[in-house]
């Protein structure tokens, strides 16, 4: 087991209402990827509204109704990286231009968390506006730039951790 | 000779020994293994040792060498030619561009249009793309990944590309699917069966 877990934030801005035609392909299969993100190996939280099935309910910035957020735990960045690219998942983020407007700043964020503990939706919006000022570091990063946990970095004599960490891009 | 040896390796699913990689080129097993050594040498193949007989421990015998495609790429090019350069450019601006669509619709277009796809033989597509394909029961698997380094730094752009591009060259009744063969391509191509 890890002393540490990866929290992962993004946030999207829908090119119209949630519940108008433009979103329904991307409504209609919240439940199936939700499922499939819930049964993948590493998984460990996703945050969920008041509703209980997904985060669509949130709007984490006040003055933008269109912002949807999702966060979620993952055991580790290989984990999170396989349920995101390498599965049924890719279907739908290979839609994303269909219902999300490009952002031109970072509209994601990972870091390591203690395990146990759950984001809320203000600290995650802290980490991606961590990425927006500073760029990628160890408090908050990206799958491009990934950063090794804390724990992990000191214990350099351990054994090999499970995830890649990149030295070079 | 070499030549076909290293396809053999480098097609295959898994480690390669050499009585196996003998008896697909046709050759003896000693001829195999000194030219499997010089692909190794070569960088082209890496290696490792395995006990083939499934038994451990003393009396076990010695561990056979068994060989595998290398990780590193190896373009040649004459005169030089940098494409990679000119792709990862390309990819960054498509992806900051917002062109998703677009690009998924050139793929689709251009795996449709591919002569051989439209004559049907799909195996012989797929390997022409690169793509290794090998049967695992009726399920396509694709031992490599044609965009490989592309994949890595612009995932969902390139691996939906892909996607598209696939499911163009592979039409009905073909299903390409997200079942991703380690170290090779995460698309899965069988018969459609009514889904």
């Amino acid at each position: 087991m890890t002393a540490f877990h990866l929290a992962q934030v993004n946030v999207g801005r829908m090119v119209a209402p949630l519940d108008g035609p433009e979103l329904a392909d991307f409504v209609a299969q919240l439940l199936e990827i939700n499922a499939l993100a819930d049964a993948s190996p590493g998984f460990v939280w996703r945050m969920v509204d008041d509703e209980g099935e997904d985060a669509t309910g949130f709007r984490p910035d006040e003055n933008d109704d269109m912002l949807l957020i999702n966060c979620s735990v993952w055991e580790s960045v290989g984990a999170l990286r396989n349920f995101v690219y390498h599965t049924d998942h890719l279907r739908v983020l290979s839609r994303r231009r269909e219902w999300f407007r490009r952002m031109a700043e970072a509209h994601q964020a990972l870091w390591w968390i203690p395990a146990g503990h759950r984001p809320s939706v203000a600290e995650a919006m802290r980490r991606i506006a961590m990425v927006r000022e500073h760029g990628p570091g160890p408090l908050a990063f990206t799958f491009r730039d990934p950063y090794p946990a804390r724990a992990r970095t000191v214990q350099a004599s351990g054994p090999a951790s499970d995830v890649p960490f990149p030295t070079t891009r | 000779m070499r030549r076909r040896l290293y396809r053999h390796v480098a097609a295959a699913p898994g480690e390669v020994g050499r009585d196996a990689a003998a008896e697909a080129v046709g050759i003896s097993r000693s001829l195999a293994a000194f030219h499997l050594d010089k692909l190794v040498e070569a960088g082209l193949l890496a290696v490792s040792f395995r006990r083939l007989s499934g038994r451990a421990g003393p009396g076990a015998g010695r561990p056979a060498k068994v060989y595998r495609r290398a990780e590193g790429e190896h373009v040649l090019s004459v005169p030089p030619r940098s494409y990679d350069a000119v792709s990862r450019l390309l990819a960054e601006v498509v992806e900051n561009a917002g062109l998703d669509r677009e690009l998924q619709a050139a793929a689709k277009a251009a795996g449709a249009a591919h002569p051989d796809a439209v004559a049907g033989d799909l195996v012989e597509v797929l390997r022409a793309r690169g793509y290794q394909p090998f049967w695992d029961g009726e399920t396509l698997r694709l031992n490599n990944c044609p965009f490989h380094a592309l994949a890595e730094e612009f995932p969902a752009l390139i691996c939906g590309m892909n996607l598209a591009l696939l499911q163009g060259l592979a039409p009905d009744p073909w299903s390409p699917a997200m079942e991703p063969c380690p170290g090779g391509c995460c698309v899965a191509i069988s018969k459609n069966k009514g889904r």
